[in-house]
């Protein structure tokens, strides 16, 4: 099994993951596209999480279409408040040829989180911006029809950003 | 595009406000499959666009998981899929022990294939009778949910509930299976094969059905990558791919099973799809009834998975154990893991994020149902207004997964 074997090596860091890892398909699409574009890297349980330059996701996903990763799986976020950078969006991408999934990931500061839609790249990553949209209120520049999909639309706040209570305000 | 109330309105389009009619459908119309609306410009019957709007259902269920201990979401878990509920439960628990990095006792895997595969035919065989029922032939919905019965009974053998059975846990399985569980199962795959023919007897040749589904609904390879699509649907437009084969997981690559391939892309490829996948599922659920290993269905891993009541009753280690696991739960080494499965719709997928504290700290769900919402228009377009329901079928959503 795939999973098992790749357990025992654990990579932190842009270095250490482009030594390390030379020759895995979207490593060397990154290094032959905008080697500068790559933020951070790390190989950790199996998985490859890519930390991409915010101004740079759409080409950046472009590049993993052309390179191979033909299929958008998921995207969320993930808020670190109170932490800088406050918010994280997790691109998950497979390849149907190499049979494997790689993790893009964008930092953004906490005001007026903002990045460019991927729509372009791939037309159904639409509801997943939206909902992203919806639930952490991270815009995406370029998107068809950026509404609530979860929430109605006069709603107030975004449910998953940390500071907003579980229990909802009262 | 809003109203006072928040709800959109579709108009019309430019320059067609004359001819073209904007009709609502759902969210309580029976051929929605839960509350699903859509909101339908037409021109005469024609479809013109179809625009789904979701999220009746949203319940915050990602939310509500970041507030609980790891064992604790488990529960919340088959309550999204609850039509394939071991599904869920398989791959939250399979994310988790990736964090934890746990070992498997071979039974607990075999195990949990057999029962992704019996709750994979629980979700096939309410696709099959709604979606006939849907088109108008409503015998079929009676035989179906006459084998459904069978498979709930034999979940609630085994988990004590027939839906929300949360009987895979994190580490392995809830509990040893009732002694003569296998052979019910057994019993069952048995006379499986003979009633999908009966299925297929009273639809496949059926000139009504066969003209309803035929060229209808057509979805390009290319389309279902671009949108999102996984699963049946996806096979059905003749891409081959199929998780359990291609990134294998609990053990699913000890078994051999055919990935069914269509390149028709209509809905009457993915009901041939689907209904072949139904007697793939009784192959495989035959192999694991055939080649069950022996031994533990927990890992041993006493700090996280739960003893057995015996011996919490008995030993004073497993008491504090017990009391331990379930007033503050285990800590859960920091890093994130996104892990993928093939459900009954499509490819399901925990996204789990660890601070290393002893709950989740951000757990999102990657549900097949809900893009694949996104390939309706396609689907429709052009297309007379009947067959936005022929199509809803043929995709087999569950809003539960949906709006979560």
């Amino acid at each position: 099994m795939g999973e098992q074997k790749t357990f025992i090596k654990t990579l932190i860091g842009k270095d250490a993951v482009l030594e390390g890892l030379p020759d895995h398909p979207a490593v060397k699409a990154i290094l032959g596209w905008n080697p500068s574009a790559l933020a951070d890297a790390k190989f950790d349980l199996g998985e490859l999480t890519l930390t991409i330059v915010p101004e740079h996701i759409a080409t950046a996903a472009a590049a993993m279409q052309a390179a191979g990763y033909n299929f958008f799986e998921d995207l969320t976020a993930v808020d670190w408040f109170p932490s800088s950078p406050r918010f994280q969006l997790s691109y998950h991408l497979v390849s149907h040829a190499f049979k494997e999934r790689i993790r893009l990931r964008v930092l953004l500061l906490a005001e007026d989180p903002a990045v460019e839609s991927i729509t372009s790249v791939w037309a159904g990553s639409d509801y997943y911006e939206r909902e992203v949209f919806d639930l952490f209120g991270i815009r995406f520049e370029g998107h068809p029809n950026l509404r609530r999909i979860m929430l109605p639309e006069d709603w107030q706040g975004h449910p998953l950003r940390k500071d907003y209570p579980v229990e909802g305000y009262r | 595009m809003s109203n006072p109330a928040g709800m959109p309105v579709l108009e019309p389009a430019e320059g067609a406000k004359d001819q073209h009619m904007v009709i609502n459908m759902g969210p309580q119309h029976p051929a929605t499959h839960g509350v699903l609306r859509l909101v339908v410009e037409i021109d005469g019957e024609i479809v013109v666009r179809v625009y789904p709007e979701i999220g009746y259902l949203h319940t915050g269920i990602e939310k509500t998981c970041e507030a609980k201990f790891y064992h604790q979401v488990v529960p919340l878990t088959d309550r999204i899929n609850y039509l394939d509920p071991l599904a869920n439960n398989l791959c939250y628990a399979l994310a988790v022990e990736k964090l934890l990095t746990l070992e498997i006792p071979p039974k607990a895997q075999w195990m949990r294939v057999l029962l992704a595969e019996l709750s994979r035919l629980n979700s096939h065989l309410i696709w099959l009778g709604t979606h006939a029922m849907d088109i108008g032939a409503l015998t079929v919905f009676l035989y179906t949910f006459r084998e459904r019965e069978d498979i709930l009974r034999l979940f609630e053998a085994v988990a004590g509930q027939r839906m929300m059975t949360s009987y895979i846990r994190i580490g392995g399985l809830a509990m040893e299976p009732p002694l003569d569980f296998l052979d019910r199962v057994q019993g069952f795959v048995r006379t499986l094969p003979e009633k999908i023919d009966e299925y297929s007897n009273l639809l496949t040749g059926n000139p009504i059905f066969h003209n309803r589904l035929k060229g209808v609904g057509h979805l390009s390879a290319a389309d279902a990558i671009a949108l999102g699509v996984t699963g049946p649907p996806l096979r059905a437009s003749g891409v081959d791919f199929d998780l359990r084969r291609d990134m294998p997981y609990s053990s699913y690559e000890k078994f051999q099973f055919k990935v069914p391939v269509s390149n028709d892309a209509d809905c009457w490829a993915r009901y041939e799809v689907r209904l072949i996948e139904m007697r793939e599922s009784v192959k495989i659920i035959q192999q694991a009834l055939d080649g069950m290993p022996e031994g533990a269905v927990k890992a041993d891993a006493p700090k996280i998975v739960l003893p057995d009541r015996e011996k919490m009753k008995t030993q004073m280690e497993a008491l504090i154990h017990h009391f331990k696991i379930v007033t503050e739960g285990f800590e859960v080494p920091a890093g994130e893991v996104f892990q993928g499965i093939e459900c009954g719709h499509g490819q399901m997928g925990y996204y789990i994020v660890s601070d290393g504290t002893a709950k989740p700290y951000r757990v999102h769900m990657r549900y097949p149902s809900f893009p694949i919402l996104q390939a309706l228009e396609t689907m429709c377009k052009g297309r007379m207004l009947a067959d936005v329901v022929a199509v809803i079928g043929s995709i087999d959503i569950v809003l539960g997964e949906i709006d979560r």
